[in-house]
């Protein structure tokens, strides 16, 4: 909130609906997070602001008041570079002297708001009203945020994703996952299938990865946080061995996928399977999905919900013991770590050097380096993925043990 | 956090394949165990020297023999560390130390790099270290790691390069 108490006056933004309005968090650029009200494109912002002459009796003199409803993009590491790409000015006053309290009213009507509100590593994209009382010397200036969400329809194509990558003659899979395109309270269903395997696998795990592009050109920054780690199978499978994957993006932060906005960043979202073997080596494969926010559906029945509540919770009980979900990445040695190439790729994969190897001069080859930190789980013999638990929905898991 | 708008058939299982029994009972293919062991010192006095057993059981196919014994001392897998260094493209791990102090005439107590101690550390040092490069996928396919490991006797004038899978 800017200054406003020098120079005796007190500026109080209050929209209309607040006491209704739904809220959502955000985080600051200090690490804080707050609540602010909620609004979709197209809503009218309106509301008044409340101006109040502190020391009763005494004149304040300006050259105006205005409120602002501006949208900006801000880019923390080039200092100064505010983008606005909406901007709309309403003029409250004209110059004059106030003496005691005043109350104007102001409205938005229908303003576009193209973009989600967003709080990165890098980048900020922020909505918010201003109000400046123009002075000779210093602009008295309150602010307030709101928050917007950009909703979008269910895509009508949403191919599935599968893949046969691999490292030749060592360690070939296919991996599938149900969709490509995936809402933010979505499930994540899927699978890994073994084709050969000459290496000694310790466990494998799934990690949910976002990647902030910044800027462009030569001062692009690139941020990598990994939000997620899910392990889905411990102990060394052999081929023929298939192993589900279902993950619950509900119990993570996540932003909906975003392209390019307004030419400044990117918003992007990985999964990462990543496989380690005995002498700590991983192996990894990134694919990019893509997550939207769908509309709320209206509320069902009360009767069907309480019967899906309890099957959900089941659900959560059967991973609860394994999801930890971690929500900053613990940037530990950056090793180089293999991608699994497919058949196609030419490249020779490269492979992490493993707990004993000079993280500092690394494999060369591997093109991407993976943060994160080592994940060592206890090598115990035999169990693989949760011990087969009936789907309650889906088909009976048939381990034939 | 609800599933409920989702219908069950959109979230099931995905479909698998049954594994065949003679996948889910085979022997694995990534069976590899290399041992290093029965130290034995010889010659006499300055010129004593102690080499140990490098033994190997594995079916991976690109090893050309299944099971092996050969005998090595430390210098030649200084070696073989020097030509993986070089060659290929792992960060190759490190050997058990070179105990130069031991060496030196009346210091470090004991029979020095014969000390039985001293060979156990060392023996179990090699152990790892072949284990951990072995099972590497991008260092199982050199020609110094197969003649290290097949051939009775390392040629240290012998030709780089990489092995083809059998």
């Amino acid at each position: 909130f800017f200054g406003l108490v020098s120079q005796g006056a007190e500026i109080d933004i209050v929209l209309d609906g607040q006491e209704s309005r739904k809220t959502a968090e955000l985080k600051l650029e200090d690490g804080r997070k707050e609540r602010l009200p909620l609004y979709y494109d197209g809503e009218t912002v309106s509301g008044k602001v409340n101006i109040l002459v502190k020391k009763s009796g005494t004149k304040l003199e300006h050259q105006g008041i205005k409120i602002e409803f501006v949208g900006q993009i801000d880019l923390y590491f080039d200092r100064g570079n505010r983008h606005e790409f909406v901007s709309m000015v309403r003029e409250l006053a004209r110059p004059g002297i106030l003496t005691q309290g005043v109350c104007y009213g102001f409205e938005f009507v229908n303003v576009e708001k193209p973009y989600e509100s967003y709080s990165g590593a890098n980048v900020r994209l922020r909505y918010y009203l201003r109000v400046t009382v123009v002075k000779r010397l210093s602009d008295l200036v309150k602010e307030q945020d709101i928050c917007v969400h950009t909703l979008a329809q269910y895509p009508d194509l949403n191919s599935s994703i599968k893949m046969e990558v691999g490292i030749e003659d060592c360690l070939h899979i296919e991996f599938e996952y149900n969709k490509s395109k995936y809402h933010l309270k979505d499930v994540i269903v899927g699978k890994i299938f073994f084709l050969l395997v000459r290496i000694k696998i310790r466990h494998m795990e799934v990690q949910i990865i976002r990647r902030e592009l910044a800027g462009s050109g030569p001062a692009a920054l690139n941020e990598s946080e990994t939000l997620a780690k899910f392990e889905i199978m411990d102990g060394a499978p052999v081929r023929g061995e298939s192993i589900p994957i279902r993950l619950f993006l509900s119990g993570y932060d996540l932003t909906p996928s975003m392209r390019d906005v307004n030419k400044k960043f990117s918003v992007k979202y990985y999964l990462n399977l990543v496989l380690v073997d005995e002498e700590e080596r991983r192996y990894f494969k990134q694919q990019e999905i893509t997550l939207f926010r769908r509309a709320e559906k209206r509320r069902r029945p009360i009767a069907n919900s309480y019967i899906e509540q309890a099957i959900f919770h089941h659900r959560t009980a059967q991973f609860g013991q394994q999801q930890q979900p971690t929500t900053r990445a613990q940037q530990q040695q950056s090793q180089a770590t293999p991608p699994l190439t497919t058949p196609e790729d030419a490249a020779a994969a490269a492979i992490s050097p493993g707990r004993h190897g000079d993280a500092n001069n690394s494999a060369a080859d591997s093109p991407e380096l993976e943060s994160g930190s080592t994940h060592v789980s206890p090598a115990l013999p035999a169990a693989r993925s949760a011990p087969g638990i009936k789907d309650v929905l889906g088909e009976d898991d048939d381990d034939n043990y | 956090m609800s599933t409920s708008t989702q219908s069950a058939a959109s979230i099931q299982r995905l479909q698998h394949k049954r594994q065949t029994l003679e996948d889910a009972y085979s022997p694995p293919a990534n069976f590899l165990e290399i041992d290093v062991c029965n130290p034995e010192t010889h010659g006499v006095n300055k010129d004593r020297y102690t080499d140990y057993e490098v033994r190997m059981r594995t079916n991976l196919p690109v090893f050309r023999l299944k099971e092996s014994s050969v005998r090595r001392r430390y210098s030649e897998f200084e070696w073989l560390r020097g030509e993986l260094e070089r060659d290929s493209k792992i960060v190759v791990p490190k050997l058990p130390g070179k105990a130069l102090r031991l060496q030196l005439p009346f210091r470090g107590g004991g029979d020095g790099r014969f000390d039985d101690e001293f060979i156990e550390e060392r023996r179990r040092g090699l152990e790892d270290f072949i284990n951990k490069v072995a099972g590497h996928p991008l260092a199982q396919n050199e020609k110094c790691l197969h003649m290290f490991l097949q051939e009775q006797t390392v040629d240290r004038g012998y030709v780089p390069g990489k092995v083809r899978t059998t």
